[in-house]
């Protein structure tokens, strides 16, 4: 598994190198250990799954790879190079989006307020330039405001534009979280159960979004669920998490019929 | 009684609408003065969740700097640029001393972390610029002192020359920091920090850097009032009152919401000048602008508790 030549995927897409490699990644908190040793590489292009029964550490992975923790042991590796201990507003700036379990949106702004926000990563003009709204600020806010009417053309929710975000229902919330963090242009892309609480309709919605996103943009993307229907029809890898610890790790088929992922899943007789 | 407090007020107040103007006017002044210094709390509320308790003195350091500075021989409007200088500088430093290390503190310690620099900027700035009482620049920065009078409803209107300046500059002042919130990315970067302080890092904001920017904002805004309550009262610590004044201003208008700030603001300061001139003096003996404000923010919170335009609080059990 150690080439980084990429490989093709069973519907035929041709996936990249490594991107981001964690490698024997240890978190704990006091006595607690969420995540032991750990280690697991997303490859551009592809879309990566993390999955895992509640508890198994799945967000806690997510925060680490999105820098909101710092990891007690092991090191992140990206683009090629160790990534040291950072800031989440510096991990986001070189590219690495996330949404949120919970949703994470900024209620008292409008949708397309928000999604403007994600664009903050390649703010480059300067504050006298901002506070006067003249020279580089007003170019950049023109660009920004195209790229992110594509964005918002592309997830469907023109229409709400102008609506401020805690007047929408739950599904259409995702949605939005979804544009802001696509705006940025990640590198990678990082979804924390992006279907969690959806009805079947909403799910299918979401999950076409998500494939378009890896299909048009080219976007990697890594991902958590533990709905396995919903994981296994969109991923091209599959990490199976437990207890903290990786119990697998492989296509689609391969963890299906791991027997420890079964086990991990329907229990077994102690 | 009753027709002193219900009818007689009323009636003056149809007997001389000039008067009536001018009451009015002067109301208009100090709210949107007490409009601006709220803004100031507002903004550094909504992104750190800190009650600024060190405002007042802000704007006292500001008002000692320019005079300062202009006493050292420095041209006037080249003490105004050095004070915003000296105004970021502080920004900076009460970001990297105070604030930093406690972040994530319970809110109430910040808000003491506050009080300190209130208690720390008192002796600084008496230790730099001395206790006594010192005049503001007026003239040096070109502001006109004259007075216009007007003659509507055959009364008189005099409208003093300061203050039609002060209103100007002060409404611009609020108008452009509307605009600079909500039409750039830097502004939206603050708004987003008040609403989300998780969402806001994953898009890449960073709370120091924003955090300097409020307190710097909350440092021009200073500089600002303590021009104008300057020109009218002089440069004393005294100054450091007229920032209590948006105290009542906050509970009325809500600690999130910027439009309550604002017409928090003007309300305050017309209100309590009609109040002084109608009931207060021939009622109660006058004196009542220190305290209307306060009751009537009292008043407010009986029947909304979040102010009348905060965020509703709702628990869910």
């Amino acid at each position: 598994m150690k080439d980084t030549e990429g490989y093709v995927t069973a519907d035929g897409r041709q996936i990249g190198g490594t991107l981001m490699e964690m490698r024997n990644i240890t978190l704990r908190f006091g006595g607690v250990v969420a995540i032991q040793d750990i280690s697991f590489d997303i490859r551009e292009g592809e879309v990566r799954a993390i999955i895992g029964p509640n508890g198994a550490g799945k967000s806690s992975m997510l925060n680490v790879i999105s820098g909101f923790y710092t990891p007690s042991e092991g090191e992140v590796w990206y683009k090629g190079a160790k990534r040291p201990p950072m800031k989440p507003f510096e991990v986001a700036r070189q590219g690495v989006a996330r949404t949120f379990q919970n949703i994470a949106l900024f209620e008292g702004m409008t949708v397309l307020d928000n999604v403007m926000t994600g664009r903050l990563t390649h703010m480059n003009a300067g504050l006298a330039s901002q506070a006067l709204w003249w020279g580089k600020a007003r170019d950049e806010e023109m660009e920004n405001r195209e790229k992110v009417e594509r964005v918002i053309d592309f997830l469907e929710i023109q229409n709400i534009r102008k609506t401020p975000v805690g007047r929408l229902p739950y599904g259409l919330k995702k949605r939005v979280e979804l544009a802001r963090a696509l705006a940025a242009e990640p590198s990678i892309l990082l979804l924390d159960e992006p279907m969690a609480g959806m009805n079947v309709e909403e799910k299918e919605d979401m999950s076409r979004f998500i494939l378009d996103v890896n299909d048009e943009f080219g976007t990697t993307i890594c991902l958590i669920e533990h709905d396995m229907g919903v994981v296994m029809d969109l991923s091209d890898r599959v990490v199976v998490m437990d207890y903290g610890k990786k119990i697998g790790d492989g296509t689609p088929d391969e963890v299906r019929n791991n027997q420890d992922v079964i086990d991990a899943y329907l229990g077994v007789p102690h | 009684m009753l027709n002193d407090i219900f009818i007689a007020p009323f009636v003056d107040m149809f007997t001389a609408p000039d008067f009536l103007m001018q009451v009015l006017w002067e109301g208009l002044v100090s709210g949107i003065l007490y409009a601006l210094i709220a803004l100031g709390f507002v903004l550094i509320f909504r992104s750190s969740r800190i009650f600024n308790f060190a405002q007042g003195i802000m704007v006292v350091f500001a008002a000692l700097s320019l005079v300062g500075l202009f006493a050292m021989g420095v041209p006037a409007w080249i003490s105004v640029g050095l004070t915003l200088g000296v105004m970021f500088v502080l920004a900076v430093v009460i970001e990297r001393v105070v604030l930093r290390p406690l972040v994530g503190q319970p809110d109430i310690i910040l808000f003491m972390a506050t009080i300190g620099i209130t208690l720390f900027l008192i002796g600084f700035g008496e230790t730099i610029f001395g206790g006594e009482n010192k005049v503001m620049i007026t003239e040096e920065l070109g502001i006109p002192t004259g007075d216009t009078v007007l003659e509507p409803f055959d009364g008189l209107l005099i409208l003093q020359h300061l203050d039609i300046t002060v209103v100007v500059v002060a409404t611009l002042l609020v108008l452009g920091l509307l605009a600079f919130l909500n039409y750039t990315q830097m502004g939206r970067a603050i708004r987003a920090l008040g609403d989300d302080h998780q969402a806001a890092l994953s898009v890449g904001i960073s709370l120091q850097t924003i955090w300097v920017l409020v307190w710097f904002i909350a440092g021009i805004i200073a500089l600002v009032t303590g021009i104008a309550w300057g020109a009218r009262a002089g440069v004393s610590f005294a100054l450091e009152v007229i920032a209590y004044k948006a105290l009542p201003v906050l509970m009325l208008g809500g600690l999130e919401s910027i439009t309550g700030a604002i017409v928090g603001g003007l309300m305050i300061g017309i209100l309590e000048k009609l109040f002084e001139i109608y009931w207060g003096q021939p009622l109660l003996g006058g004196n009542t602008e220190t305290w209307f404000a306060f009751v009537l923010a009292l008043i407010v919170l009986l029947f909304r508790p979040q102010g009348l335009f905060g965020e509703r609080i709702i628990e869910r059990v």
